[in-house]
């Protein structure tokens, strides 16, 4: 890219605060710790879609125990302070939640470049209009799949299909600019090209298309969902060719299937690196999967301030530089680009967290992860796992 | 909703950054940022400079034109600079362009 540009920087500078690590060995040091560039609020768990792949946790966060408005807005001035610049505003869905227009008139105030993440059902034209003149940035907007049959049974919404396409007319009409988010696994995969249609039709800037990552629902799912290796390698080739056709007209951000990769994503953009995420009660998590590591102790935000549990916290600490990696990985050149990749990965496949990312090419549980990922692939898609609504 | 076409962009070209992409100084790390979808920009001062002469009513022929006085440079020079630099950011769908 042009020379007078260059991606924000995450890496640290000499203000940033440091942290103590101690390693496996006893060896203790100090590492630097740039502030976050994003911040995912889960506002609510509450969803009226029930996709078998969603990426809350198992045990959903019930709507007594959500953050108030003012706590909500409370932890958006403290991000803005803390260094986020973009806000994501996710769920569940987070229309559920009646104030969500005073929480994004207010997340716009603290300066926070403001992103809405819906399935778009709990949106009207009122609304839409309502957060427009709030001061949203952006509106991403998921759809299951390019026909309604089809993506109404992956979201167990009968209807959804019709009602996200009003929601991307109403956006348009308002001049919100939009992406739409599209999940792909095995079930929808051979529509992709029906999907980046149907996105540049709806006015889409920029679609998002990421593989179901095999976490919480989706990995109960697995055999309805994992990709067959060539519906891969199709979409690879497809999403290459798409970005030349369309260059100018829709950007396309996309996230293989990582159980046919040979390295590991650098998930989160590494650990504590660049990201937190807020869960409905107001728990602070370095990923949203991070709750399935039993031996990470999460802070809320009712207890401690956000700059805090992001700099001092045990949680975010504890995958932070590459004193806790195995040998495997602190001596290999691409710690620094994928960060022994995804620890919620590690913990699922392999039952420990601080171990190499078994998606690795090196991994000594990599054939494992292959094979089973083959399994599932050629299976006969069993009936959905839908989550709980 | 009509589909938009992918623009070539010339000295004619009129320019504006798109809704949902804006200019912000971050103290925190003592920059100015482009801020657009899942995008967040770090901007040189010349960087800044072009993007805040891109008022959606001067072509770039006219904003080459004051930057070549105000820093007695080629003008032909800084022409191909900024078409270049606008061309990059129009493929990232981050203007809105008029020519």
């Amino acid at each position: 890219m042009n020379e007078h540009v260059s991606i924000a920087r995450t890496s640290a500078k000499t203000t940033d605060r440091t942290s103590e690590w101690t390693d496996r060995d006893g060896v203790t040091g100090r590492i630097r710790i740039p502030a976050p560039i994003a911040m995912l609020a889960e506002l609510t768990h509450r969803c009226p879609l029930a996709c078998p792949y969603c990426s809350n946790p198992l045990e959903l966060e019930g709507i007594s125990t959500e953050l108030s408005t003012q706590e909500w807005i409370r932890v958006f001035q403290e991000a803005a302070a803390l260094g986020v610049l973009h806000l994501h505003l996710s769920g569940g869905e987070p229309a559920s939640r009646r104030d969500l227009v005073e929480l994004t008139a207010a997340a716009a105030k603290a300066g926070l470049y403001t992103n809405l993440i819906t399935s778009g059902i709990g949106l009207n034209e009122r609304r839409i209009a309502e957060l427009s003149a709030a001061g949203l940035d952006h509106l991403q907007l998921s759809i299951q799949g390019a026909t309604p049959v089809l993506a109404d049974k992956v979201g167990g919404y009968k209807g959804g299909y019709d009602r996200k396409i009003a929601v991307a007319e109403w956006t348009h009409a308002a001049g919100i600019p939009l992406t739409v988010n599209a999940v792909c696994h095995k079930q929808n995969m051979d529509e992709l090209g029906a999907m980046l249609d149907l996105a540049v039709e709806l006015g889409a800037r920029r679609i998002e298309i990421a593989t179901v990552q095999f976490h919480g629902w989706a990995e109960k799912n697995r055999k309805a969902l994992m990709p067959t290796k060539e519906q891969v390698l199709h979409a690879n080739a497809f999403v290459e060719e798409a970005r030349k056709r369309l260059e100018g007209i829709i950007v396309i951000d996309y996230v293989p299937a990582d159980h046919h990769s040979t390295f590991p994503k650098a998930c989160m953009g590494g650990w504590g690196r660049t990201g937190l995420n807020v869960t409905p009660s107001g728990k602070v998590l370095p990923c949203h999967a991070a709750e399935s590591i039993p031996s990470l102790n999460f802070e809320t935000v009712r207890d401690m301030s956000l700059t805090d549990i992001w700099y001092d916290s045990q949680a975010f600490n504890a995958y932070r530089g590459d004193s806790w990696m195995p040998d495997l990985c602190r001596s290999c050149d691409r710690k620094g680009v994928d960060f022994g990749g995804c620890r919620c990965q590690a913990m699922a496949l392999a039952g420990d967290a601080a171990t190499t990312d078994p998606v690795c090419i090196l991994s000594p549980m990599r054939h494992l992860l292959v094979e089973q990922a083959e399994i599932d692939s050629r299976a006969e898609p069993p009936e959905f796992v839908y989550r709980g609504r | 909703m009509s589909e938009p076409s992918a623009v070539t962009v010339t000295a004619q070209t009129v320019a504006k950054l798109a809704r949902g992409v804006r200019l912000r100084e971050d103290p925190v790390r003592g920059q100015t940022v482009l801020l657009a979808p899942e995008r967040a920009l770090a901007l040189d001062e010349i960087a800044v400079m072009i993007v805040n002469a891109l008022d959606g009513v001067r072509d770039l022929d006219a904003i080459a034109q004051e930057f070549s006085v105000k820093f007695e440079a080629p003008k032909e020079q800084i022409l191909v600079d900024v078409i270049a630099f606008v061309d990059e950011f129009s493929k990232r769908r981050m203007l809105e362009l008029k020519s």
